[in-house]
């Protein structure tokens, strides 16, 4: 039900004179601010006029327009849209936190810092690593967290040579970006045919002038990296560190360690490994673990264990700088928390073996009808290169667009690089068989319409709210404001 | 295998699943994991917990933390947040999608960072606003990082001594990267020192002014002269501004700032012990396309209705990787819905209602502390909103005020120095609030 009523932007709503606050009217008995006019704005801000119910109705028929992992089956590749459990909303009002003040006194938050530290003892578990930092905000924020906790070890050792990082040309986007952000310059290593690093080609890169390889693992086409072993040592030989990219965690839990692997510094995404919302686009969070020997160098500020069991917040003498201004998302750690809590020791462990065993599955059923560039087993996601009948002309966005009219939101497309009709997929562990059936025969007769109609899929979506939106012309003459969409309709 | 609530399959879904693929066991799929790689023993973590006890683990944590009435900011101000917020921010819809790559099916998110962009650049007089990042000071270290971008050869940026040295922390981390030099500027009695701007003007290779209004220690400053000094000398003004006291003050595009940017958790955001929260950035036209991070555009779809979708794609990280203009790959999702919708909520007269409240609160208990004859306003000259200095008088300490404070449940401001605190408030605090703090100190 969606009420067109509600649908315009919020300032088309607005009316002259309508009230929406619930300010308070208390009399302080002072003369408040005089402040000159040359401080003060010369006209009142363009905001809406509008009372509650009308801001309700609005943002509610909003929501209506949008997919969520809760409406359905969202298996965008990489981004691991597992189902976003609702104890943990929950817990974060159980958690007493929502009137802290960051800059509290350690003793009356020892509830919130006991969390912070318990996540990060539990995350030290999970990645197989000596110590963690909760404080960077989102995936891409670890990366380069965790760059310059590499070039702070460096530079402690007056090794300042090493001006370059090596990424595989199958790496996320944000793995050269945070490494150009934190002053590197980019070495591309070519991946195989099969998907994985070209070992001998790391190898000819690898000098003194490497400061640290990223790669992730599973790599971004769902293929295990099985010379771990072999590259790991290649790297330390050359006084190098291992980056792993934690997007791809979900499917090693329960069968292994990045630390195991020989990574120095990793990061994790609790909105994805760990099951918290992605909230259309944040708040996530991204915290950095390190092997013993790099604890020293993580960001301020560290949550520290006293000598009488309290913790307190400290800053480090040896720490790289300052990320944030405070701990960082502190309510995500909540949820990541009351997760692993939810499902114990023994449940987490088949977490990474079912996301696992559902990608193939997936992949086994479809791969007749899609291309599968990279044969199996894959782990948690796979990659087909677009629909085995080229003739049709069906792209992979048709594809992707067709199935929004099922109710399936469609795979990551067009990543990772490495095919050109790249539909990344990943169902993750919440997923029920029925649900993955569904999806299945959803896929065939797309494919099966690509051969005997193309135009229908070609056309698609029909039943979504919009379709086609004309994303050229938003490029050409941006209208990124209210104001501009005004003027342009005048 | 059992079921878990999360995990769906049954073993017989296993079986059979595992049958399709040609596999005989789980293990069977990880025959490329060596065996010196896998786990040898389970995770050392605790076992599962039921509803009821995890919310009985949840509630014994709550009753270690104490909340206080609040008189600190420091970047963090405790306002009220209006109830439909969180109501409508529990919407799955909202809440369990991801960043808005299907037009399709993402007009709600997409409609919303629209409007908050929208009323981002109406608050801070500027052209164009981004979809949000992560807090005011990351968003601070992108503008600069922006600014020299933009600037072409000239890598030295000057920042006012007046801000927030922990936001100068994360510049000064931000700057290592790109080889940025950061120079602080004078501050004198509070407020950015214009004659110490023209002196580090001089340098010629300065690619950014950095100021905060209000700045560190509360106080508003007049920046007249300031954008054309910059100008002159090719460099930016980028001003670093709390988004709630945009409803009042002179806004950055009034003061002919090229950069906008800062911490929008003043708009009724929860303290949540320091996040999440949300930055803000904003710039003028001519630097629309240096813009880190996402930004949605309208546009129209094949039938012609009205759509938004995600724009300018060419800057980020996915299309560009190293030559992108940043990582960030997200934005703060959730919180830009929060500050739409308490924007729409409040709209400008409740805008400029909560900031006299917060101003008139702050001057009293100002007022009534210097009454006391036990502290001083610091910068008794110097014009302020809703924070201040107190500079407490021997042989009281800061220490001992904040401490006699805190046993009567009240946070009674940020310790800047033995002897100086940095004071706060807000609607939040009552006239009895007030008060009671002033009757306190009183007794010390």
């Amino acid at each position: 039900m969606n009420n067109k009523l509600y649908q315009p932007l919020i300032f088309e709503l607005s009316h002259s004179g309508r009230r929406g606050d619930g300010l308070p009217d208390y009399n302080y008995g002072s003369a408040g601010a005089a402040l000159p006019s040359a401080l003060l704005r010369s006209r009142a801000p363009e905001l809406p006029e509008t009372d509650e119910p009308t801001v309700v109705r609005h943002y509610t028929n909003s929501s209506n327009n949008n997919f969520g992992v809760d409406t359905g089956f969202y298996p965008l590749g990489s981004c691991t849209m597992k189902y976003n459990p609702k104890v943990n909303e929950a817990m974060v009002g159980r958690a007493g936190v929502s009137d802290l003040h960051p800059a509290q006194p350690a003793a009356t938050v020892q509830g919130a810092l006991r969390i912070y530290r318990t996540l990060e003892k539990y995350l030290a578990e999970v990645g197989g690593m000596a110590e963690f930092t909760l404080n960077p905000f989102a995936g891409a924020h670890g990366e380069y967290t965790g760059l310059m906790v590499i070039r702070a070890y460096h530079e402690s050792r007056g090794d300042e040579a090493r001006r370059k990082v090596i990424v595989p040309d199958s790496a996320h986007g944000t793995n050269p970006a945070s490494a150009a952000m934190a002053g590197y310059d980019i070495v591309e290593v070519r991946s195989l045919p099969d998907g994985t690093v070209d070992v001998s080609d790391l190898r000819g890169k690898l000098d003194s002038s490497i400061a640290a390889v990223m790669m992730t693992n599973p790599n971004t086409v769902g293929m295990f990296e099985r010379n771990i072993p072999e590259i790991a040592e290649a790297v330390h030989a050359a006084g190098a560190l291992l980056y792993y990219d934690g997007a791809n965690l979900n499917p090693l839990l329960g069968v292994a360690r990045p630390g195991d692997m020989g990574f120095d510094v990793m990061h994790i995404n609790l909105h994805k490994t760990f099951s918290t919302p992605h909230g259309g686009g944040g708040p996530g969070a991204g915290p950095v673990g390190v092997r013993a020997g790099l604890e020293k160098f993580l960001p301020d500020p560290r949550v520290v264990e006293k000598a009488d069991g309290s913790l307190d917040v400290e800053f480090g003498e040896t720490a790289f700088g300052r990320i944030s201004s405070w701990l960082g998302n502190f309510t995500v750690y909540i949820k990541a928390l009351a997760y692993i809590l939810t499902l114990g020791a023994e449940n987490l462990a088949k977490v990474g073996p079912l996301a696992t065993l559902n990608a193939n599955y997936v992949m086994n059923s479809l791969k007749d009808l899609f291309e599968l560039p990279i044969p199996g087993p894959c782990k948690h996601e796979f990659v087909f290169d677009g629909l085995r009948d080229k003739s049709t002309g069906v792209t992979t966005l048709n594809v992707a667009k067709a199935l929004l009219d099922y109710g399936f939101h469609a795979p990551t497309i067009y990543f990772p690089l490495l095919f050109h009709e790249s539909l990344m997929i990943e169902p993750t562990e919440t997923e029920s068989p029925e649900t993955l059936d569904a999806f299945i025969a959803v896929m065939r007769r797309i494919a099966e319409d690509a051969s005997n109609d193309p135009d229908k899929v070609k056309n698609a979506p029909y039943s979504t709210p919009i379709s086609h939106p004309d994303e050229d012309e938003a490029a050409l003459s941006p209208v990124i404001k209210y104001a501009d969409l005004c003027s342009s309709t005048d | 295998m059992n079921a878990h609530r999360y995990l769906p399959h049954t073993p017989e879904d296993i079986d059979r699943m595992l049958a399709h693929c040609g596999a005989a066991s789980l293990d069977d799929l990880y025959a490329d994991v060596l065996t010196q790689l896998r786990m040898k023993q389970p995770y050392a973590l605790p076992d599962a917990m039921s509803e009821p006890e995890l919310d009985r683990y949840f509630a014994a944590l709550a009753a270690q933390n104490r909340p206080m009435t609040i008189f600190a900011g420091a970047g963090a101000y405790w306002h009220y947040t209006p109830a439909a917020i969180p109501a409508i921010l529990s919407r799955s819809e909202f809440a369990t999608a991801y960043t808005p790559y299907q037009p399709e099916i993402s007009q709600g998110t997409l409609q919303y960072i629209f409007e908050y962009q929208s009323m981002m650049c109406s608050l801070t007089g500027m052209d164009v606003s981004n979809a949000s990042m992560y807090d005011g000071f990351t968003a601070t270290a992108e503008a600069m990082i922006m600014a020299v971008a933009a600037a072409r050869r000239r890598n030295r940026v000057l920042v006012s001594a007046a801000l927030n040295p922990a936001l100068v922390d994360v510049l000064r981390t931000y700057a290592k990267g790109p080889g940025i030099i950061v120079d602080t500027v004078d501050a004198p009695g509070g407020v950015t020192s214009p004659v110490a701007v023209a002196e580090g003007l001089k340098a010629e290779d300065v690619a950014a002014v950095i100021v905060a209004s209000p700045n560190f220690y509360g106080i508003v400053e007049d920046f007249t002269g300031l954008a054309d000094m910059c100008h002159a000398s090719k460099a930016l003004l980028v001003m670093n501004c709390h988004a709630s006291t945009l409803g009042v003050l002179r806004s950055p595009g009034e003061w002919g700032a090229d950069i906008a940017c800062g911490e929008a958790q003043s708009l009724g955001m929860p303290l949540n012990y320091g996040g999440p929260y949300l930055g803000y950035l904003c710039c003028t036209k001519a630097l629309m396309r240096k813009m880190p991070g996402r930004i949605v555009g309208a546009t129209k779809d094949a039938q012609g209705r009205r759509s938004f979708v995600l724009t300018l794609q060419a800057r980020e990280q996915h299309i560009r990787r190293q030559k992108a203009t940043s990582n960030i790959c997200s934005n703060q999702g959730m919180m830009t819905l929060h500050a739409a919708m308490y924007l729409s909520l409040m709209g400008a007269k409740g805008l400029e209602k909560v900031n006299r409240l917060s101003a008139d609160a702050a001057h009293a208990l100002a007022g009534k502390l210097a009454d006391t004859g036990k502290m001083t306003l610091r910068y008794p000259q110097a014009p302020f909103l809703n924070e201040f200095v107190m500079d407490v008088k021997a042989p009281l300490t800061a220490d001992a005020v904040l401490d006699a404070l805190a046993r009567e449940n009240i946070l009674g401001g940020v310790r800047l120095s033995d002897s100086s605190l940095l004071i706060a408030a807000t609607e939040m605090c009552s006239p009895a609030d007030i008060d009671r703090y002033v009757s306190i100190v009183k007794s010390l």
